[in-house]
């Protein structure tokens, strides 16, 4: 519940950017497979400038999930991200403990 | 997602209101659903069942994602005594949001109870000023029915999801009994836990806060209460 109350302040978080008139994007971890840091419903708010509140996983692939989020602000279009040991680029962003992630991430307009 | 949509979900967080969003994670489709919305919703069943377990999740067709918002559970606690002593460092390291409520100024005393939110008023106006709801336990420990019944009857007015009372069964025959002259159902009586606590032998003070604690969260976790007066709001 903790969790809940922490993905909650992401979310005013989000609300009080869109208000001084960021542009904001959202990432929410939809489906997690094996041992992930993050719970199912954890937020991380990112705005046009790359500054971010929030966590999808213990650090391991924030910042690939806020370069995503960057093109989502430009496109308006959502995109479904994928990251896990499986993942060729685990290597540079992928979860060191060996658990697999599935991350949403959309505009908020 | 949309900026109203948005504003409406942090405004139903603020008020301590249960809700959802339903997005399709293909067109990125959206609609918030308010838990009193929920029955008449097309994933109605799949909604109420999560409204329960609090758990956001990705739905069989692997591309409707629902996030589920509830309320942190709360703790309300009538009576500054001794057990309240315990039970409230306890519960709050178990991460419910804990408020005690006595009027008796003698027993509330910061120096007694750091570091939480303390009313020393009588109980029918604090919960005036912070009404009771599905996501509050009311644990109702001063032992006194001047003190203890208002709470207990708004406790289960507002379908809390646990109720419960210090007293033996004696004495809480005679609870049910006032109860009862209050206007309350006797299913609706007997949803409160009393003699209060799982039955572990607890003794002391201390050991009784242990028990209470714990059939607080086997409540929360096995056997919330929070469709069935869900179920009659919508109704009425």
């Amino acid at each position: 519940m903790n969790d809940a109350v922490l993905a909650g302040d992401v979310l005013e978080y989000a609300e009080r950017w869109l208000g001084e008139g960021r542009e904001v994007a959202l990432a929410t971890v939809v489906e997690t497979w094996g041992s992930a840091p993050r719970p199912v419903g954890s937020h991380l708010v990112v705005d046009a400038e790359g500054n971010f509140e929030g966590s999808v996983s213990g650090g391991c692939v924030e910042g690939a999930v806020v370069g995503e989020a960057l093109d989502v602000i430009g496109s308006g279009a959502p995109r479904m991200l994928e990251f896990g040991v499986a993942d060729e680029t685990a290597w540079r962003v992928g979860l060191s403990c060996g658990g697999r992630i599935r991350v949403f991430v959309e505009k908020i307009a | 997602m949309d900026r109203n949509l948005l504003h409406e979900l942090n405004r139903a967080r603020a008020a301590r209101r249960a809700a959802a969003v339903v997005t399709d994670t293909q067109t990125g489709e959206q609609r918030l659903v308010p838990e009193r919305d929920a029955s008449g919703d097309p994933l109605s069943d799949e909604l109420q069942r999560r409204f329960r377990s609090g758990r956001s999740g990705l739905l069989e067709d692997g591309r409707t994602f629902l996030t589920v918002s509830v309320p942190p559970p709360r703790l309300v606690v009538i009576g500054a005594v001794h057990i309240s002593q315990a039970l409230v460092p306890l519960a709050a390291v178990a991460g419910l949001d804990v408020s005690i409520i006595d009027p008796r100024t003698a027993f509330s005393t910061p120096e007694r109870f750091p570091g939480v939110e303390l009313i020393a008023d009588w109980p029918e106006e604090a919960l005036r000023e912070h009404p009771l709801d599905d996501y509050t336990a009311l644990a109702a420990l001063t032992h006194d029915p001047k003190i203890d019944d208002v709470p207990l009857a708004e406790a289960l007015k507002a379908g809390c999801f646990y109720v419960g009372a210090l007293g033996s069964r004696k004495t809480h025959a005679k609870r049910v009994e006032r109860l009862g002259a209050m206007g309350l159902a006797p299913e609706q009586i007997a949803r409160i836990h009393a003699p209060i606590g799982l039955d572990i032998g607890a003794q002391s003070p201390a050991e009784i806060a242990v028990a209470v604690l714990a059939q607080v969260i086997q409540t929360l976790r096995r056997g919330r209460t929070v469709a069935e007066p869900a179920e009659a709001k919508t109704a009425a």
